[in-house]
């Protein structure tokens, strides 16, 4: 049976679009020593490193290997973990099953990327299966475009209502000193910024950032003897993967394997009504149509029903369910932070420490992560130990 | 299926990067690049002095801050001839590499050697640094390790 | 410390000689030979799988058969993406616009991602009948296929 674990500290970078003033192993530096200071802890606490980024996008492999000194890894148990998109989940996932198998108690984990040391759309290409994608993909904005064309002509989504999303999350991250881009937009904005791959315009993407985070996960005696913060405990965790090209999933259209990964979560978590029991949630939304599509895949609302959802507000900070009060992934991409962020973002409401941007009370808060090829993670904390 | 059936997908991928060297790397390169001159970095704690350098001590995690003007010269702590030739390599073969102690830093470097006449590198052999004509700010600022003649 | 900071720029050149195993070969070698695009079939649930797998991951059954599908098809969904970016596969961005979607060929249950003659938006819709055109001079890529057209 796997022992309780939880997650008693985080830190994360200034995220930008070019952190110009460090290099890779200064700014994975940056979250750690932010980590360490939010746990009271020095290297010596640490019993073991789980550490990712998407590797095609630096060119540079094995930062577990290289990055000691920023890292504190010195002679220390360090693994690397690196999964594309959802790396930052797959990163506290591999730490918590550190710590649940009974082996380690107080385990460092770290995503990070350096976005603007390479090319986002050229790294992408390495993801892509060599003999029948390559050729013709275009990134992550071109399989968007694609997956938003049909997920609008099958429930009559529309543009207005995608927009919506990125008018929440643009604002929410006005409240997050963290968020890369830090200024209100409106709709309007939204539809008229340049077209990338229609429906996809600029202000539906995501942008690229460099940026750390990392947080702590530690045993239950850990977490009750030395954290000074309260204990996000980790309730469920769940992955899925589904078939390798994106043309054999409908994309956006009931994403497989995010209702699989939630099912399952959510009955980990004991949860039967996500809408009422979750407090605020933390989704990996690389555009504005795939946050309304995450909804529906979550069980917020029923199938079509994410453009209604956006408009009624009820995902709004002040709603029933804030949705990214962090500013999403939509303010701050920095890939293979960017599934850390939200597992930590989802720990700091739990903590009560997510300060501007604190959803009040909030004792349950779930997290995503998502991937090319369509691939989930979900993963559930709350203020409450596990039975 | 016959072997010669099976079909090679050839694929050259090109991709630019363009990494921040940062603060302390920044300092290091222009060392090289301005002044001719390959400087190490001390850690406040330990007192180790690191070269190339980085901005925290591993052992101590605390910042390097003292920065150590080096005189270029060292010993060989290990070398090899390398025989093989790949577009990745700096020289086509032969060429030699080795690691470099220079004196006042308590890390080796890894750079080239070129070997001059009568000179064969071995293991505590002195060596000093040569800097390249045309300097950019890269570690090849640095041409290569040439043999200190013994007196 | 400096307030100058450099960048170290590099522009690699990786070269990958990817083998396409039995089956992509196949599959390669009937476009490139026959101008035919093959769909692969599992035994089990009888799906025909574009682009080809040796196994059907529902079923963890390998396929075994072959079925000639195509060349027309039902274009699903379509994008015309008007960004440039550089394409590592030629170290050139490539030119844009240009039209780009899934196309569930005739006799295939999956869908295949590939270009679109059409680059105008107005011209294209979900539900639109497509064709492949095939290159001139072929390989054995997926290249052989140059794009779909739009069948009027």
């Amino acid at each position: 049976m796997a022992r309780r674990a939880a997650i008693i500290a985080t830190g994360q970078t200034r995220h930008a679009s070019r952190r110009r003033d460090v290099n890779i192993v200064e700014l994975i530096h940056e979250a750690v020593r932010a980590c360490l200071e939010d746990a009271g802890m020095r290297p010596a606490d640490i019993d073991g490193v789980v550490i990712g980024n998407m590797e095609h996008f630096e060119g540079v492999y094995n930062a577990d290997l290289w990055a000691v000194d920023g890292v504190g890894s010195l002679l220390k148990h360090s693994m690397k973990v690196t999964t594309g998109g959802t790396t930052g989940a797959s990163v506290a996932h591999a730490g918590f099953y550190h710590v649940a198998s009974g082996l380690f108690d107080t385990v460092l984990c770290i995503g990070w990327e350096k976005q603007s040391d390479g090319d986002t759309t050229a790294g992408l290409i390495f993801q892509s299966d060599p003999l029948f994608e390559r050729g013709n993909m275009a990134g992550a904005i071109g399989t968007f475009a694609l997956a938003a064309n049909e997920y609008m002509q099958k429930f009559g989504i529309t543009e207005e209502q995608a927009a919506l999303v990125a008018v929440k999350n643009r604002g929410n991250a006005c409240l997050n000193p963290h968020a890369h881009l830090r200024k209100a937009i409106t709709v309007e904005d939204v539809l008229a910024s340049r077209v990338l791959a229609r429906p996809i315009k600029l202000l539906d993407m995501c942008p690229t950032s460099d940026g750390a985070c990392a947080v702590i996960v530690a045993s239950e005696q850990v977490a009750k003897k030395k954290s000074p913060n309260r204990p996000a405990w980790f309730k469920a965790l769940a992955t899925r993967h589904d078939q390798p090209f994106n043309a054999d999933l409908p994309m956006l259209i009931g994403m497989r394997t995010l209702t699989e990964a939630a099912r399952e979560a959510y009955a980990q978590a004991g949860i039967t009504n996500p809408r009422k029991e979750i407090d605020v949630a933390e989704l990996y939304e690389p555009c504005t149509f795939a946050e309304l599509s995450w909804y529906e895949a979550l069980g917020f609302c029923e199938p079509g029903g994410g453009g209604r959802l956006v408009e009624s507000g009820a995902t709004q900070l002040g709603g029933e369910l804030p949705v990214n009060p962090s500013g999403g992934v939509i303010s701050t991409n920095c890939i293979g932070a960017t599934a850390m962020i939200r597992v930590a973002e989802a720990a700091l409401q739990v903590m009560g420490k997510a300060g501007d941007r604190q959803v009040p009370g909030a004792r349950l808060a779930l997290a995503t992560g998502f991937g090319g090829s369509w691939w989930s993670e979900v993963t559930i904390l709350g203020a409450e130990e596990s039975p | 299926m016959d072997r010669e059936k099976i079909l090679v997908s050839e694929q050259v991928l090109q991709v630019p990067f363009c990494y921040s060297a940062g603060g302390v790397v920044s300092r290091f390169l222009l060392g090289l690049a301005e002044e001719c001159t390959i400087y190490g970095i001390r850690c406040p704690a330990c007192a180790r002095v690191y070269v190339p350098p980085r901005a925290t001590c591993g052992r101590c995690f605390v910042e390097n801050t003292e920065w150590v003007p080096l005189s270029g010269a060292g010993v060989i702590e290990t070398f090899t001839e390398v025989n093989y030739t790949e577009t990745v390599h700096p020289l086509p073969a032969p060429f030699w590499i080795g690691v470099i102690r220079l004196d006042g830093a308590d890390t080796g470097m890894v750079h080239l050697l070129r070997t001059g006449e009568g000179f064969e590198p071995g293991i505590g052999r002195r060596v000093r640094a040569v800097f390249a004509r045309k300097r950019s700010g890269r570690i090849l600022d640095i041409s290569h390790f040439e043999p200190i003649s013994s007196k | 410390m400096t307030e100058r900071l450099l960048d170290v720029t590099v522009n690699t050149r990786y070269p990958y000689r990817y083998s396409c195993g039995t089956i992509a070969s196949e599959f390669f070698a009937a476009l490139r030979d026959e101008k035919k695009i093959l769909g692969r079939k599992c035994p089990a649930c009888g799906r025909v799988y574009i682009p080809p797998r040796p196994v059907c991951g529902p079923c963890w059954s390998p396929t075994t058969e072959w079925v000639e599908i195509g060349p027309q098809g039902v274009l699903e969904c379509f994008t015309v993406v008007t960004f440039t970016f550089l394409d590592p596969m030629t170290g050139r961005t490539r030119p844009v616009p240009y039209g780009y979607g899934m196309i569930r060929l005739d006799g295939s249950q999956a869908r295949f991602q590939h270009f679109l003659e059409e680059s105008d938006p107005g011209k294209l819709r979900v539900g639109l009948r497509v064709e492949a055109v095939f290159a001139p001079e072929r390989k054995g890529s997926l290249s052989d296929i140059q794009h779909f057209r739009i069948v009027e």
